[in-house]
């Protein structure tokens, strides 16, 4: 098997699905341009033409109409937004029209949309480009909602969305989009819907969204050393949500500590962390803890950076409050930076 | 200004007569039995303004994919005429067009040519735009039509919608239903621009506009929007200036509002009524009293039939609620 990026993987599975369905088309802002949305659509231009491939104005709302418009009459729209923090402008579509007419038509309509959406940490981003908003998305019924860590499960679940005869928003971040790993060059499925252990473990489960999967294995690297074991369960889709995953291996470690990369108040870790509590209780050795943002607008300034968003250190320290442990000294160890691109593989 | 035209065809005249007729007296059913309280959904009522969608829909001959906002009933039953389905939602019976669960402000027959309208004021425009490009993508040869108020013209993804079919060459027929008001505020106190139509033409629509109130006015203008449209790949923008005869939602009238007269409305509109237009066109074509009355009581049979069918149509068991929420591969 051959090596293959996050971005790749995107790349080559809309590739792919382009090729076996003519309906299949690519279209948001900046998409056919030379920066091709961190290269995932790079060469699909020139290989599918304008009418498969294109550009739009900066009308987000409107766009996302259009891709409604254009499921429910039988193509397969993907929109991609560079940046999540752009797509509240399509929440009235996405929200009031697109999560709705499958069931308020009684099954009339079916809207195979994918939607796309870069979430993340850059360099210095600050407040309106770094958003993830998970939960703004999964507490509307009608949606799927994923966000694929590694470029495997990324190829199989974007070629899954793409068949998908739903509405399907799929975060991506944008730190990802480097890792590498064996990737089959063969068109596959991964269903939505089911999460994935990422590292077995029987210590503490950390459940990990998107990029703080990548943190968590940092965090589980050292804690090993120290003789703990951590599980870094991923549950790939947000919804619908694979809990039965989750809620077994949280009753076989008695711990959980889920680390998102968004706020905490209302925010996705809270809806597991509730049902984690619904199903486990009289089960768990610790409160649940959740890591996120602190909740203040994402600042720019590369210490208040540091701050407010949470890594593998704030990882290790929350597994060993959990576990009574002193707190290890991390001054050796490696941690992920701006300057430093992850590749993988996990 | 309406354009001068041929008379159309007495054929042609009986049909946007029967379509007017449906419309009206469908919509005289609700008001005399809404206070039943069995049709529990809020009603936007076309009333007076059904030439608009009864004209638009009939020129262009089953061959349009409607989209339509919450005042959604003249458009849906101008486009399938079909009163069961109807009716049924209405009623919220499984044997309606969203087996209840949509309601007046969510009428959809996509297999009819009405997909869907909508209850969030201009939020079905661009999806027509959409369509359009899916209808040139498949070429299915049908035209992406959608009905809206004056009011959405207000919005920003109306404008989006008009640059965006113009960019992409889309032959998307854009219907303003101007009855001048978004509930009661009138149109100066929102909207800058002299007419819509100066507004909208730079972005590289063709406008047309019609203020005669009549159906066979509005039939005409669609055609020639419509054929122009498909020749030249661009966008249609017709405003029609009609009028609201019901208060926004609901049945009743809003005469006492105090935001337009009545005595006004009676002699600007509802003296000209576009239905008493139609029927007395159809004397001039010698459709014969009788005739007509016969039409009528084929429609009203009609109509009573399909409210009877609704009545005693299931109403969705409890298990339905979670049901349909991801459509699910057959």
């Amino acid at each position: 098997m051959r090596k293959l990026d996050y971005a790749g993987a995107i790349r080559e599975a809309m590739t792919q699905e382009m090729e076996r369905d003519s309906r299949v088309f690519v279209y948001g802002i900046g998409v056919p341009t030379w920066s091709s949305i961190f290269g995932t659509t790079k060469g699909i231009p020139e290989k599918f033409g304008k009418e498969r491939c294109f550009d739009t104005p900066i009308s987000e709302d409107c766009m996302t109409g259009f891709g409604l418009g254009a499921a429910i009459r039988g193509l397969r729209p993907i929109h991609v937004h560079i940046r999540v923090d752009f797509m509240i402008l399509a929440t009235n579509q996405l929200i009031n029209m697109v999560s709705n007419y499958t069931y308020s038509t009684g099954g009339k309509l079916k809207v195979p949309l994918v939607v796309r959406a870069v979430i993340g940490r850059g360099w210095g981003q600050g407040a309106q480009h770094s958003k993830a908003l998970f939960s703004n998305f999964t507490h509307i019924p009608g949606l799927k909602v994923i966000a694929p860590t590694t470029p495997s499960d990324m190829k199989g679940m974007m070629t899954a969305a793409i068949r998908d005869d739903n509405p399907v928003i799929c975060f991506e971040h944008r730190w990802l989009y480097w890792a590498e790993e064996d990737v089959p060059e063969e068109p596959y499925e991964i269903p939505l819907g089911v999460g994935r252990i990422l590292r077995p473990g029987k210590d503490v489960t950390v459940v990990g969204l998107s990029w703080m999967n990548v943190e968590a294995r940092l965090a589980a690297d050292i804690l090993a050393k120290r003789g703990v074991s951590v599980e870094i369960v991923d549950p790939r889709t947000l919804a619908p949500l694979d809990e039965d995953l989750i809620v077994d291996s949280v009753k076989r470690t008695g711990r959980c500590i889920i680390a998102d990369c968004d706020w905490v108040d209302s925010g996705f870790s809270a809806e597991l962390s509730a049902r984690i509590n619904e199903k486990c209780f009289g089960m768990l050795k610790a409160a649940v803890k959740r890591i996120g943002f602190a909740h203040t607008p994402a600042p720019t300034v590369r210490e208040l950076e540091n701050e407010f968003y949470p890594n593998a250190k704030t990882i290790v320290h929350a597994v060993e409050d959990m576990l009574g442990l002193e707190a290890a000294n991390l001054d050796g160890e490696d941690f992920f930076s701006h300057e430093r691109r992850f590749r993988g593989p996990f | 200004m309406s354009l001068a035209r041929e008379p159309l065809t007495k054929a042609t005249a009986i049909q946007l007569f029967k379509s007017l007729y449906l419309a009206r007296r469908s919509e005289e059913y609700i008001v005399k039995h809404y206070p039943e309280n069995l049709m529990r959904t809020p009603m936007h009522m076309s009333m007076g303004q059904e030439f608009v969608c009864v004209g638009v829909c009939a020129a262009l001959e089953g061959k349009a994919d409607v989209f339509a906002s919450y005042r959604s009933h003249a458009a849906f039953l101008a486009q399938t005429h079909d009163t069961d389905r109807f009716f049924s939602e209405l009623y919220g019976r499984t044997s309606g067009t969203g087996e209840g669960k949509g309601g007046s402000m969510h009428l959809a027959a996509p297999d009819q040519g009405h997909i869907l309208s909508s209850g969030v004021v201009a939020t079905q425009i661009p999806v027509a735009v959409g369509a359009a490009f899916a209808n040139r993508q498949l070429k299915t040869g049908r035209t992406a039509v959608v009905f809206f108020g004056d009011g959405a013209a207000d919005a920003g993804v109306f404008w989006e919608s008009i640059n965006a079919a113009a960019l992409f060459k889309l032959p998307v027929i854009f219907v303003c239903e101007d009855n001048g008001y978004a509930v009661d505020t009138p149109r100066e106190a929102r909207q800058m621009s002299k007419t819509l139509s100066d507004a909208v033409k730079p972005f590289g629509a063709d406008t047309y506009d019609d203020d005669s109130g009549d159906v066979e006015s509005v039939y005409g203008l669609a055609k020639e929007a419509a054929a122009k449209a498909h020749r030249d790949g661009r966008p249609a923008f017709l405003n029609i200036k009609c009028c609201r005869y019901l208060e926004h939602v609901g049945i009743g009238t809003d005469w006492n509002w105090g935001y337009r007269d009545q005595a006004t409305v009676e002699r600007e509109w509802i003296d000209r009524d576009a239905l008493k237009m139609q029927r007395a066109r159809l004397a001039k074509h010698q459709v014969t009293e009788s005739a007509i009355a016969a039409i009528e009581d084929e429609i009203d049979k009609a109509i009573q039939a399909s409210v009877k069918r609704a009545s005693q149509a299931p109403i969705p068991t409890p298990d339905r609620l979670h049901a349909g929420v991801f459509h699910e591969k057959a």
